[in-house]
């Protein structure tokens, strides 16, 4: 028994449509013989067979459309037994004869990505990490031929700025970074303006030696303290200076958090917070610093102590230093730099004498204040400090 | 030992120096193609070879540019040697069918039993005010057919030496005469020889940038090169000699040194050879470039009559200067 | 059987065999063909010989073993009655790397150098300026050799036609212009194309001369061939025949003929060369029907064993698609 099948009869054609059948069950054909006609895209087209014989049974009617390859009739040669045909008429899908071509990547070309001696980077990675002041020499690549991608870049960035509470061990270099990004940032997106005070302490430093002659020595008060506490009090007069700016908006702070700079003694800096210091007394904070410094020299502090601040401070009055001009650690809005307390000529009453004075420098985002209210910030602090009873 | 002689010469002479010897040297090789003979050659490069060589060599050919070269790709099956001349690559588009579909075909559609040793010369681009249709630069539709080989000399050594290479290498080769080196001038080795068809040739070191050009924009070049030199702007030229095969790794090595890559190029932008390099040097070199790849091609237009219009279509050392400046940082 | 004819007019009995059988061998190899196609075993574009068996055979029965050729995308008939073995041909047919041409060319592109068959082409008219190419290169180095180019009657409204008998006549070059004029070229008819259907009229505008040829009569065929070449031969320039004959099947696979009357075609098929030749032999008692049935049972077995070959072939390593694009050059 053998089986005729629809004839593919051009490279672009799937299926045809049955129009008539030219033989019927039990007729006898010969080679060359038309046995059906079928319709196609191009028109009606006879099919031929290339073999004799008998046909048995018609499988498919006109009017049907069938896939090339599909079973149309059956038939058996002349002297066989006429068999019953088991074959279902369903549409058949050609045998594939020819194996599926491996799909060759013609557009393959062997590149060569060179023996250069640069670090793998793409352009906008470079770009991205100069921002961020991240060392590419450290990061490993993610990107094609291991070279390093923006998200790379990114990723060793926001690695290092936790959000949750995290053991200090962890801290260190990557803070090291953070700060080094930060003050890139700070620098190229803050506008600062800067303003100078030199601010009479004579009255203050005179209290606080009446007030620490009646502490014991652990509970003695230095300087900085009532500094600190007037600085955070200062701020009530002009908010402007205390808060975040984030996403071109300044969000003033309720809180008045001072990150205090402590240098390390392996060098280095950490600036953590010392948490509202406009409402705790000299002593609760001095007690707070003192810890605060313990844990920052030992490595110990927490990072949200590091994240907290609404302003900082930074003081080089140990190393003699008489102005500071400090950068703004954003999203912070100000920065207050303090200088060595030193012994000047002062005029007092029109009179020449001595005083221990120190230089204050207000810097400040241009953004949210100008030198007006800065101005006007030094010129409240200057007055707190002339009443240190008040602190 | 004193150096070798030079001769005074034309990049003209030298074409006609290498017909003379191939001519010479084996018999197979004969010249065909439009006014070759009586006229002297259209361009005054087979001047005097008639007389010489007599008909059977230097054949003058009817109008018929697919005739000719078919019948150059026949003759070069049948054992011959031949040299087809199409006038100008602009009437290389009537016989653009046997160039592209026999001539490149022939080896590969055959499984390797026939080979087709056919040198095909042709006169190329624009600067003569002969506008629209006797000025295109189409060196890279040839260029993008496997199967042909395609050459540019642009030195006087490459013209007197492309030849010989051309005419041993067993497969197609085209070779693109731009029209504005046929008189240039200068010093020739007196044993100038055969040159290899396959390298580009660094004209000029330097690093901070890479100019890669070929044919009648090398010279174009290498003066924008002299001129950013006064700027203390190093400029590398790379002439790249052969435009199919493209020498990839002359052009790696010089771009990953330098950083920065302009290319110029008398085609159009869209989908010329400007656009291969580039490509290949994204693809290869990308994490070497320090700035975008630039270049410099044709106006988007036929190229116009009047000469201010036609200056300002083509590319000119003022422009590949003022690229190079951009490239640079400076000038934005 | 005697050796001798009766009729003067016909061959030698071997001979008149010989025609007879390798026109049977043609149309059963044709026909195969379709039926391979049919069952998607060949690919791409199949355009059948079938009818026009009498000019190849005539043909290549009058042409030396140095001459060359150039066909057409039709050209299954040139390439077996040349000699290129039938095996190969179904194996390149099938896209094998046992073809004559590692299965690169196909159907439309069947090359050999050893019987300098120089294909096989699918541009119209793509094939005239090689053949006077390769005649001019015969001319050149003194060979005596012609170069018979085949190509449809299609041809002679593209320009490679009239540029290249201007060139072949101007510089007298051998090559035998064979143009097998079957009426159609596709599904426009010569009288829809061309002002002038006189083809060898074309031809003689041109300075050459020109003669029209009976294509369903071998012996008329091989006899003004013959004629034609030993002018070509002696230094007369290039010949031209206009043979008319007709194609039995469509264009190629796809076509559904509505371009022509089944009246039209079966008036040509009366006129089949095998018909008309064999039946010219049995009444001269060259041969018997036992003779045809058994020249018929020789060619299928030839058939069968080539689709066997064919079959049994493999398929070419992806690996070296990039091969033979250029010719490796040692050293």
């Amino acid at each position: 028994m053998s089986e005729y099948r629809l004839p593919s009869l051009g490279a672009d054609m799937d299926a045809a449509k049955l129009v008539e059948w030219c033989v019927k069950p039990g007729e006898k054909f010969k080679r060359g013989d038309i046995v059906a006609a079928v319709e196609t895209d191009k028109g009606i087209i006879d099919i031929e067979t290339f073999e004799e014989g008998i046909v048995d049974q018609i499988l498919v009617q006109p009017g049907t459309r069938i896939a090339v390859g599909s079973v149309l009739a059956t038939y058996h040669q002349v002297g066989e037994a006429p068999a019953v045909s088991t074959v279902t008429p369903a549409a058949q899908t050609t045998v594939a004869s020819i194996p599926s071509t491996p799909i060759h990547d013609a557009a393959t070309i062997v590149v060569d990505t060179g023996v250069s001696d640069r670090v793998r980077i793409s352009p906008v990675a470079r770009r991205r990490a100069r921002e961020l002041n991240v060392d590419v020499g450290k990061i490993i690549g993610t990107g094609p031929h291991g070279a390093i991608s923006i998200e790379d870049i990114e990723k060793a960035s926001s690695a290092v700025v936790a959000a949750e509470e995290q053991p200090a061990e962890k801290l260190g270099a990557g803070m090291r970074r953070v700060i080094a990004a930060a003050m890139a940032r700070s620098k190229r997106e803050i506008p600062h303006y800067y303003l100078s005070t030199t601010i009479d302490l004579t009255r203050m430093l005179d209290w606080l030696e009446q007030q620490n002659a009646k502490r014991s020595t652990t509970e003695r008060i230095v300087y900085a303290m009532p500094l600190l506490k007037a600085i955070a009090l200062a701020l009530k007069q002009v908010p402007e200076l205390n808060g975040v700016y984030v996403d071109n908006t300044f969000h003033p702070s309720a809180t008045t958090h001072i990150g205090f700079a402590i240098s390390l003694r392996h060098g280095g800096l950490v600036v953590p917070a010392l948490r509202d210091v406009d409402r705790k007394d000299c002593a609760t904070l001095m007690r707070e610093l003192d810890d605060l410094v313990a844990r920052a020299r030992s490595g110990h502090l927490r990072s949200s102590e590091l994240l907290d601040s609404t302003l900082t401070v930074t003081s080089l009055g140990e190393q003699g230093i008489e102005t500071v001009f400090p950068i703004i650690y954003p999203p912070q809005v100000a920065i207050v730099g303090l200088g060595s307390v030193v012994e000047r000529a002062w005029s007092v009453g029109g009179m020449i004498g001595s005083r221990r004075v120190i230089t204050v420098t207000l810097a400040a985002d241009h953004r949210v204040s100008d030198g007006h209210r800065g101005g006007r910030y030094l010129a409240a602090l200057d007055r707190l400090l002339q009443e240190p009873e008040q602190l | 030992m004193s150096a070798a002689t030079t001769n005074k010469t034309t990049y003209r002479e030298a074409l006609r120096a290498s017909l003379r010897e191939a001519l010479q040297n084996d018999a197979r090789v004969f010249l065909m193609g439009e006014d070759v003979g009586r006229y002297g050659g259209s361009f005054a490069v087979s001047k005097g070879l008639l007389e010489e060589f007599g008909e059977e060599r230097i054949r003058d050919t009817p109008l018929s540019e697919s005739a000719f070269v078919g019948a150059g790709i026949g003759a070069a099956l049948g054992g011959m040697r031949p040299i087809v001349e199409i006038m100008t690559v602009n009437f290389s588009l009537l016989c653009l069918d046997q160039i592209v579909n026999t001539a490149a075909t022939l080896r590969h559609m055959s499984g390797g039993q026939f080979n087709v040793p056919v040198v095909i010369r042709m006169t190329t681009g624009a600067g003569r005010q002969l506008a629209a249709q006797h000025s295109h630069s189409l060196e890279c539709w040839y260029a993008h057919v496997p199967g042909l080989r395609v050459v540019a000399p642009a030195t006087l050594e490459d013209a007197r030496g492309m030849l010989q290479t051309a005419l041993a290498n067993p497969d197609p080769v085209i070779i693109f005469e731009h029209n504005a080196l046929y008189n240039m001038e200068g010093e020739l080795n007196e044993n100038a020889g055969a040159v290899d068809i396959e390298r580009a040739s660094v004209r000029r070191a330097g690093k901070h940038i890479t100019l890669i050009t070929y044919g009648g924009s090398l010279h174009k070049t290498l003066r924008a090169a002299d001129k950013l030199a006064t700027e203390n702007i190093e400029a590398e030229v790379i002439d790249l000699r052969s435009l199919r095969p493209l020498d990839d790794a002359t052009i790696l090595q010089s771009v990953r040194k330098t950083r920065r890559v302009v290319i110029v190029d008398e085609g159009w932008r869209s989908g010329g050879l400007s656009a291969e390099i580039g490509m290949r040097i994204a693809e290869q070199a990308f994490y070497d470039l320090d700035a975008p790849p630039a270049r410099v091609c044709s106006a988007e237009v036929p190229i116009p009559y009047a000469k201010h219009m036609e200056e300002a279509a083509l590319p000119q050392t003022a422009t590949i200067v003022q690229t190079v400046r951009e490239v640079m940082g400076q000038n934005v | 059987m005697s050796g001798t004819a009766i009729d003067k007019n016909l061959p030698a009995r071997e001979q008149a065999i010989a025609w007879l059988q390798q026109m049977i061998r043609i149309r059963r190899f044709e026909e195969k063909c379709a039926q391979l196609y049919g069952a998607t075993k060949i690919r791409g574009f199949l355009h059948l010989y079938s009818g026009e068996e009498a000019i190849a055979v005539g043909v290549m029965s009058a042409l030396k073993n140095t001459d060359a050729v150039v066909a057409t995308y039709r050209e299954h008939g040139q390439a077996l009655a040349r000699g290129i073995a039938m095996p190969s041909i179904l194996a390149e047919m099938y896209g094998k790397q046992e073809g004559c041409c590692h299965g690169r060319g196909g159907s439309m592109h069947l090359f050999d150098a050893a019987t300098r068959f120089f294909g096989g082409n699918a541009i119209v008219g793509g094939g005239l300026p090689i053949a006077v190419g390769l005649a001019l290169a015969d001319k050149m180095q003194k060979r005596t050799n012609v170069t018979a180019c085949f190509f449809g009657e299609g041809a002679v409204a593209e320009g490679e036609f009239h540029e290249s008998l201007n060139l072949a006549a101007l510089w007298k070059l051998p090559v035998l212009f064979l143009c097998e004029n079957n009426l159609y070229a596709m599904g426009t008819a010569l009288t829809r194309s061309e002002s002038q259907t006189d083809i060898h009229q074309k031809a003689q505008s041109y300075n050459i001369p020109a003669e029209v040829v009976d294509g369903m009569d071998v012996m008329a065929v091989e006899a003004a061939v013959r004629t034609a070449l030993d002018a070509i031969r002696s230094g007369a320039g290039p010949r031209f025949l206009e043979l008319r004959t007709y194609r039995f099947r469509a264009h190629s696979m796809f076509d559904p003929e509505l371009y022509r009357s089944k009246d039209e075609v079966e008036a040509w098929k009366a006129r089949c060369p095998i018909a008309t030749f064999s039946a010219k032999l049995l009444a001269a008692n060259l041969i018997t029907q036992n003779d045809i049935a058994a020249f018929e049972k020789i060619a299928d077995d030839e058939i069968n064993a080539a689709v066997a070959y064919a079959e049994a072939g493999t398929w070419e390593s992806v690996a070296t698609l990039t091969r033979d694009v250029y010719t490796e050059m040692t050293a």
